[in-house]
């Protein structure tokens, strides 16, 4: 079976460059982290009850992460022992954290996505189908009326009206999905074969999975495997506002609070979730090819 | 190609034509200018002397808008071309070329899509001098948009021109002796367009938003100046909807004019599909 | 899942208490703040310790006040210091050595009993040198070991190496941990116990079974059963959620929200008046500061920041910004503080003529509407502010519009806090910055690490080796003398010509003073809040709830 072999071969490369891309991630968050401005500064020291020594002890607790390099290298060979150190802002072990806020986040932008894909699916192919003007432009003002709605304004009125975060998160993500995948299908339709079978009065549905799929698939999971890092950035303004305690909301106090290690192993949580995602997309859109090939 | 598309898109042109004109005659429309504070009647609804009200500290609402156009206008998608051009490099030559370059360009893209970019951003805004003149900062802070906002639309476009250099008429095109940068300008480029219009589309709002969330980094439109970003931004202490209907012609006019740009480049997009 | 559970219960807990009504209907007409219930506020940021002495962001002093027995407390509304757990206490002439006798059968939550040996035991931990807490520093006077005599179990002695000035008023923020219970700083003496915290989202309080309190007709206080403490950063969402019920307080409340729920519901808000908190720029006189050298001489010029404090139009900020919700600050002292204020001083006159008189004479000239100094350099300068405060953004932005007036150009800057404080505090790479300070305690040691040229908070110049100007070397000695004397004239004589000194040379430029703003929701009963923090729950204690809350308040966010 040298199908098999290849797609091994596949995921085997696939797996190497995600190691060494997400290593690489996590090294140049830290780097990012630590060259912008106010690093090695609390807000504590601000306290005017603070003596001088007390200022002083604060600013060491910053020197050991001052070497990047042996911060990094630190950080891997205690990671390598399953510790991820500690959040210098919350003082809890950074594994922890991950461990009780990930659920939450987890499924906030898994429904988020399954709603938006549902959405902006239902509008690109109503639209493609119906092929009427007045319906396209309908849909385009909808879409763009979501799309200048600022992602705050969203997570807040999904407060105002006691709906769930997950609906915040699909009303940002479904315009984007919704720009591609109608322009996507749009072009798949207009392939003389399809227009063709059209002609011939196949049904609608036969032409979708017999031959716009074939064509538009690989791009459409192409969408998919992005939509996933558009949805995680959804996550983070929608959990800070909703009050959710999920990753996104984490990842906006580990910002604020210059929260080294937190934010290293952060940036290599979501490198991971992008490149499966994306690395996911790509195999699979390499074995529909093989197919259609 | 019916007539109601013809109509829609003159009108999506005139609906552009007149909201450059009059951002552009801003000076005589708004003569007072859109920095004067009126602070006897500063958070005040529509009048005969503030058509659109007031903001906070009681400047007319009405001239910022028209101001703010002129930035967010002009700005927003000229980055939005940028990413644009950077996504179909980085993707649609990455998947054209192939192999090593297509798996180089695809990682780069994924790095780019998780890195916390914000801190980059915070890093620049040290860079530059307290005193920039807002215009300078402006340009920095879209110019950094351009160049970071590429990613999502290169990831697709791999995808999209991976399975062109693989199709028939590539291949024929190849063996016909067409090779290079010609093949990927006449035969590849032009299939990309569905999704390079998708990428420039989407950018012009998220720049637009993203320039007045940069202000909380110090970078973006300083005040007094005015931008569409950070007239929406407004919306955002809203605790209820309704109650000021006014707040929302920043956005509603945002919306039309978003709307009217997809409008326009329909027709291309429909030449392209 | 849990949470559901917990909800459940609580609701058959209101359920039985709907059958209790009737019996005890004839209670509730005696006394109306007889009905228990679960008290609902935000926490504005999640709680970094829960430990009591290593406190020091608001959230941890929220979860202090609320579950510490602190040895006396200063009451919020008549500032007066009153016994708590100690029933008196006696400060000796020195100021060094405090006295205090202990009640007695009193018990931590757990049921560990309280004596004198877990004060000398709280001492001791809150005076580590490694500790490094706020609270504990304030202690500090001077070099050499705190000694603790415990002279019975209910009396105490203890002695600092110097004076420490106000010395009894620090022990409202030392909350005393058992020195015996296995449960460490979870067993506590105060009306509350952390029940639950669920990071990110709550902290559950549950009331103290053990609380030694009663109220005047002899009932166990506190009245409520629990506190759930939301956590939530966003202003307007704790807002929302006020309006919906969810939550019944709120402490500092925007002036844009006080307004509107005025508007439609006056019996809701209080304004107890401007607060101890203060609004202020300053430039920057540092001498090592990356500034042109005719910058630094502006900046370092007296002159120069009296001139720019009189173009402020400051009645505009506290009308338009605060939209009347503040006052025209006058100096370093509220007014708020009735005592320490110095009644002397009058806040600035605005006058934009006055001010460019002034200039002039100080060799500034106005020239085609820029006003240039001697050198002809035009005076340009940035005020960098905190992003985020829309309050400071505004006011930077009419102090703009006002400067523009005599011919300065300004340029506002927001940065986030870790860059501004970076820029403040180490590389000095700024012009003016706009901050407000908070300011907790009333005494003029509370500002004693401001005001002192050497201190690393001494914002405008900090960690001068000696004082670089003559009338920072006078505060600096009228600061220390008034630390070291017990005699409450004296401090005061010393500290209102710091006040004065600080008018005249206008380090800091002060602009308002904000009022202390607050909601509390109708259903809650012995409310009445003040200006020192905590508003709205200082006297939590005697808070009742008078009915329970519609089940619309159960409803939670769910993702």
């Amino acid at each position: 079976m040298p199908g098999v072999k290849i797609i091994a071969r596949n995921i085997a490369r696939h797996v190497i460059a995600i190691v060494a891309t997400v290593l690489l991630g996590g090294f140049l968050a830290a780097t990012l982290v630590r060259l912008a401005p106010g690093f090695d500064v609390d807000e504590e020291q601000l306290d005017p009850h603070l003596n001088a020594e007390s200022v002083q002890a604060l600013r060491q607790a910053r020197l050991e992460q001052h070497n990047i390099f042996a911060f990094y290298f630190y950080s891997l060979q205690r990671a390598a022992h399953g510790d991820l150190g500690t959040s210098i802002s919350l003082g809890q072990p950074v594994s922890r954290l991950l461990r009780e806020r990930a659920p939450l986040t987890l499924r906030l932008v898994g429904v988020g996505l399954l709603l938006s894909w549902a959405v902006a699916m239902a509008l690109a192919l109503s639209a493609a189908w119906l092929r009427v003007t007045a319906y396209d432009a309908l849909t385009t003002v909808i879409t763009g009326t979501f799309l200048c709605i600022p992602a705050a304004v969203l997570a807040l009125l999904s407060v105002l009206w006691n709906v769930p975060g997950a609906l915040a998160i699909a009303l940002i993500v479904f315009p984007r999905v919704y720009r591609y995948a109608r322009n996507l299908l749009a072009k798949a339709y207009s392939l003389p074969h399809i227009v063709t079978a059209r002609a011939k009065g196949l049904s609608e549905l036969r032409i979708l999975f017999w031959h716009v799929v074939p064509v538009a698939g690989p791009q459409l999971l192409a969408v998919a495997g992005v939509s996933v890092s558009i949805a995680v950035g959804a996550a983070i303004p929608v959990e800070a506002l909703c009050g959710l305690a999920g990753v996104g909301q984490l990842a906006w106090q580990a910002a604020l609070a210059r929260d080294l290690p937190l934010l290293t192993n952060l940036t290599i949580l979501v490198t991971l979730v992008t490149l499966l995602a994306n690395s996911g997309a790509d195999v699979i859109g390499q074995m529909l090819r093989g197919q259609e090939a | 190609m019916s007539w109601r598309t013809n109509l829609g898109r003159a009108l999506a042109c005139a609906v552009l034509l007149l909201v450059v004109s009059l951002s552009l005659a801003a000076n005589w429309l708004a003569p007072a200018g859109y920095a004067k504070q009126y602070r006897e009647a500063a958070d005040a609804p529509p009048s005969r002397e503030h058509w659109l009200g007031t903001d906070e500290i009681g400047r007319d609402r009405f001239a910022r808008v028209l101001y703010g156009t002129r930035i967010s206008l002009l700005l927003a998608p000229a980055a939005a071309l940028l990413t644009t051009l950077m996504a179909a490099l980085v993707g649609g030559l990455g998947g054209y070329l192939g192999g090593r370059w297509a798996r180089g360009a695809m990682a780069v893209t994924d790095l780019f899509l998780s890195l916390p970019w914000l801190f980059l951003l915070i890093t620049v805004r040290a860079m530059m001098p307290l005193n920039v003149s807002p215009l300078a900062s402006v340009l920095v802070t879209f110019l950094m948009l351009g160049l970071l906002g590429w990613t999502s639309a290169a990831r697709v476009l791999c995808s999209t021109a991976g399975s062109l250099r693989e199709s028939d008429f590539v291949r024929q095109a190849r063996a016909s002796g067409i090779c290079g940068w010609r093949l990927f300008w006449i035969h590849v480029l032009p299939n990309l367009k569905p999704v390079l219009y998708a990428q420039f589309w989407i950018s012009i709002p998220a720049f637009i938003l993203s320039e007045a969330n940069l202000g909380i980094l110090g970078l973006g439109v300083a005040e007094p100046m005015p931008s569409w970003g950070s007239l929406l931004k407004e919306l955002e202490g809203m605790v209820s909807v309704g109650e000021e209907p006014w707040k929302f012609v920043p956005l509603i006019l945002l919306v039309v004019v978003v709307t009217s740009f997809q409008l326009v480049l329909s027709k291309q997009e429909e030449v392209a599909a | 899942m849990k949470d559901l559970l917990g909800r459940l219960a609580g609701m058959t807990i209101i359920g039985k208490k709907l059958i209790a009504v009737p019996i005890v209907c004839l209670g509730l007409l005696a006394s109306s703040a007889w009905a228990q219930g679960e008290l609902r506020f935000c926490l504005r940021s999640e709680p970094k310790t829960f430990d009591p002495l290593k406190v020091e962001d608001d959230a941890s002093v929220t979860i202090r006040y609320l579950t510490g027995g602190v040895l006396m407390r200063m009451n919020r509304r008549t500032q007066v210091l009153e016994p708590e757990l100690a029933e008196s206490w006696k400060v000796s002439k020195d100021g060094k050595q405090i006295t205090f006798k202990l009640r007695s059968g009193i018990s931590f939550s757990d049921g560990t009993p309280f004596s004198a040996e877990d004060v000398a035991y709280t001492v001791k931990q809150l005076m580590d040198p490694a500790l490094h807490s706020p609270t504990g520093d304030a202690f500090r006077s001077g070099p050499g070991n705190v000694e603790t005599k415990i002279i019975s179990p209910v009396q105490i002695s203890i002695t600092f190496p110097a004076a420490v000035a106000g010395l009894d008023r620090q022990f409202d923020q030392v909350a005393i941990l058992s020195a015996h219970s296995p449960k460490k700083e979870m067993a506590v003496l105060g009306p509350f116990m952390v029940a639950d915290y669920q990071p990110g989202a709550t902290v559950l309080l549950k009331r103290n079974p053990n609380y030694w309190k009663t109220d005047a007709q002899g009932r166990k206080l506190p009245y409520l059963d629990s506190i759930e403490l939301d956590i939530q950063p966003n202003r307007d969402v704790e807002m929302l959620r006020f309006k919906r019920g969810e939550i019944d307080l709120v402490n500092s409340l925007d002036s844009e929200y006080f307004d509107k729920l005025a508007a439609t519901s006056p019996q809701l808000v209080h304004d107890a008046g401007p607060s101890l908190d203060s609004e202020q720029m300053w430039f920057n006189e540092v001498a090592k500061a990356p500034l042109p050298e005719y910058k630094k001489n502006w900046f370092r010029s007296a002159a120069f920041r009296r001139a720019i404090s009189e173009a402020i139009n400051r009645d505009d900020l506290s009308r338009v910004v605060f939209r009347g919700h503040a006052q025209a600050a006058v100096g370093p002292v509220s007014p708020a503080n009735k005592f320490w204020f110095n009644a002397r001083l009058k806040a600035e006159v605005y006058s934009p003529d006055a001010a460019l008189k002034a200039l002039q004479a100080d060799g500034f000239h106005l020239q085609d509407g820029i006003l240039k100094d001697k050198d002809g350099n035009a005076v340009v300068f940035s005020i960098i502010t905190n992003s985020g405060n829309k309050y400071r953004e505004r006011m930077a932005t009419m102090i703009q519009e006002d400067l523009q007036k005599i011919g300065i150009r300004v340029n506002v800057v927001t940065l986030d806090f870790p860059s501004l404080i970076e820029r403040m505090t180490q590389t000095f790479d700024y012009e003016a910055i706009l901050l407000g300070l908070t300011n907790i305690g009333l005494d003029p040691n509370e500002q004693m690490n401001v005001w002192l040229s050497s201190s690393e908070n001494h914002q405008w110049n900090p960690q001068e080796k000696s004082p670089e100007t003559a009338w920072e070397a006078e505060i600096d000695r009228l600061m220390k003398a008034q630390a070291s004397t017990a005699d409450a004239k004296k401090r005061k004589e010393d500290f209102d010509r710091v006040q004065e000194i600080a008018v005249e040379q206008q380090p800091f430029i002060y602009l308002v003073n904000r009022n202390a703003l607050s909601a509390v929701a109708s259903s809650v009963q012995g409310a009445s809040p003040v200006i020192l923090a905590p508003q709205t729950y200082w006297n939590v204690e005697t808070l009742s709830l008078k009915y329970s809350k519609p089940l619309t308040g159960q409803l939670r966010q769910n993702p």
